[in-house]
């Protein structure tokens, strides 16, 4: 396939890994780089890319799964939702079992509650237009690339009317959360920033997180992608430089996609926002703008939530070669916590394709 | 969720397209394009596309990549191409 295939190459893997181990020579000393995004976790294990680094480059896994840092009250309040008659929860499909206090939407769903997994929020659209009478309320969780493509379908859905169409919403967004990360004091030497998060934001909001000394690349998915912004990373290490470089030019511009976020600013605002595994994170969410509460449903729909409670044993924040319920009691098959549930999760990926080391 | 797989948009209505990719066509929205053009690739996320591939950036990165083995960056030097450096 065109674009993908190429950037896929064998034979461009042996120049790249001598350009990497070159640059980590020079550095000579341990870097720390994380990969910021869940999809680009799951490429490095399916492609076995750890395998192909030095000794002395790690890569750790950042919080860029939008299911796994989704706290786990809001999973509750989606259940709570779900058990209202009349009701339909449309979902993106990794969200049916991810497990909540004390049981799941997929569980629910046995019990009788209407879950509509869906591709796209016009999909949730399209199913409150063919049933007037019944609430659809849809689940609006992701980043910049998500929350768009929720702003774009609501005011359709605005537009032409459709009120029985609401958003449960927890979009957050990645810049904030990884200045955080940045400050902390667990040294990290580089971020491979989110290819498909860039391409509606661009590359500038990166340039805080360099100012404070980290080195940024926005990388695409393919592998030689990631092996060629690893490198890059390297190389601005090596050299004592901390700058936003870009590897993904082929979709990522400087200043992103303008007109998505014009459509994002128009509907939602900053609010902040609880991150699974980080906390509460000032300016990282977004929230519906007063005027369209109508079709907020955490607004419309009064439900009684208990206390949210982490699935104990779950260290979901940690790295699963630290985790004992890691392939024991916790499977893709029978999950403990989020990121073994989502195919973008950290735990997903190790088990998946192995990785541990 | 976050897989963009690149694909040809074939058909445009108003603010839904058709896209294509390996024989399978799909319906996306369009809303978040500025200019949507037939036979362009656009990259696809929760049923809209996000965004356009530009050709020739896609060109230039896989230059690069196949002078990786010939080019041994200097220190100092980006491994990037200078121009529209971020
Ligand atoms: S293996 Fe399961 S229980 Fe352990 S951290 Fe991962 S999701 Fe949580």
């Amino acid at each position: 396939m065109r674009y993908l295939d190429e950037f896929r190459d064998p034979s461009l893997v042996p120049p790249l890994r001598a350009r990497i181990e070159r640059a980590a020579s020079r550095l000579g000393r341990r870097a720390t780089l994380m990969e910021v995004c869940g999809t680009h976790t799951m490429s490095i294990a399916r492609y076995g890319l750890r395998e192909l680094l030095p000794a002395s480059v790690h890569l750790v896994s950042g919080p860029g799964c939008p299911v796994c840092v989704t706290p786990i009250g809001y999973v509750d309040h989606a259940i709570a939702l779900a058990r209202r008659p009349g009701t339909v929860i449309a979902t993106f499909g990794d969200m049916v079992r991810v497990p909540g206090s004390t049981t799941s939407l997929g569980a629910e769903q046995g019990r009788g509650a209407r879950i509509q997994v869906v591709f796209s929020s016009l999909d949730a659209l399209k199913l409150a237009r063919r049933e007037p009478e019944t609430e659809v309320i849809f689940l609006a969780v992701g980043f910049e690339t998500t929350a768009p493509t929720t702003a774009a379908t609501l005011r359709q859905a605005i537009a032409e009317g459709t009120r029985n169409f609401s958003l449960l919403c927890a979009h957050k967004t990645i810049p904030t959360a990884l200045e955080g990360l940045a400050r902390q004091p667990a040294r990290l030497d580089g971020l491979l920033c989110p290819p498909h998060v860039s391409a509606i934001i661009g590359t500038r909001p990166y340039e805080r997180v360099a100012a404070i000394g980290i080195p940024c690349v926005v990388g695409g998915f393919e592998p030689l992608d990631i092996l060629l912004a690893v490198a890059m990373l390297l190389e601005q290490l090596a050299d004592g430089r901390a700058e936003v470089e870009n590897e993904y030019r082929r979709v990522v511009a400087r200043d992103g996609n303008a007109r998505a976020r014009a459509i994002l600013e128009e509907l939602f605002e900053p609010c902040d926002a609880e991150w699974r595994g980080l906390g509460v994170v000032p300016g990282s969410g977004l929230r519906l703008r007063a005027e369209h509460s109508a079709h907020d449903a955490a607004a419309r729909f009064e439900v009684s939530l208990e206390p949210p409670r982490e699935p104990r044993g779950c260290r979901c924040a940690a790295t699963p070669d630290e985790c004992p319920l890691f392939g024991k009691a916790c499977t893709p098959e029978d999950p403990v916590g989020a990121c073994m549930v989502s195919s973008e999760g950290t735990c997903a990926a190790y088990h998946r394709y192995g990785g541990l080391r | 969720m976050c897989v963009g797989i690149p694909m040809k948009l074939v058909a445009i209505e108003g603010e839904l397209g058709t896209v294509e990719a390996a024989g399978v066509e799909r319906e996306v929205g369009l809303a978040l394009l500025e200019h949507p053009r037939i036979g362009d690739y656009v990259l696809v996320h929760a049923g809209y596309a996000i965004e356009q591939i530009d050709p020739e950036e896609a060109q230039e990165t896989l230059a690069l990549l196949r002078e990786a083995g010939l080019l041994d960056p200097e220190p100092g030097a980006t491994g990037a191409p200078p121009r529209n450096a971020s």
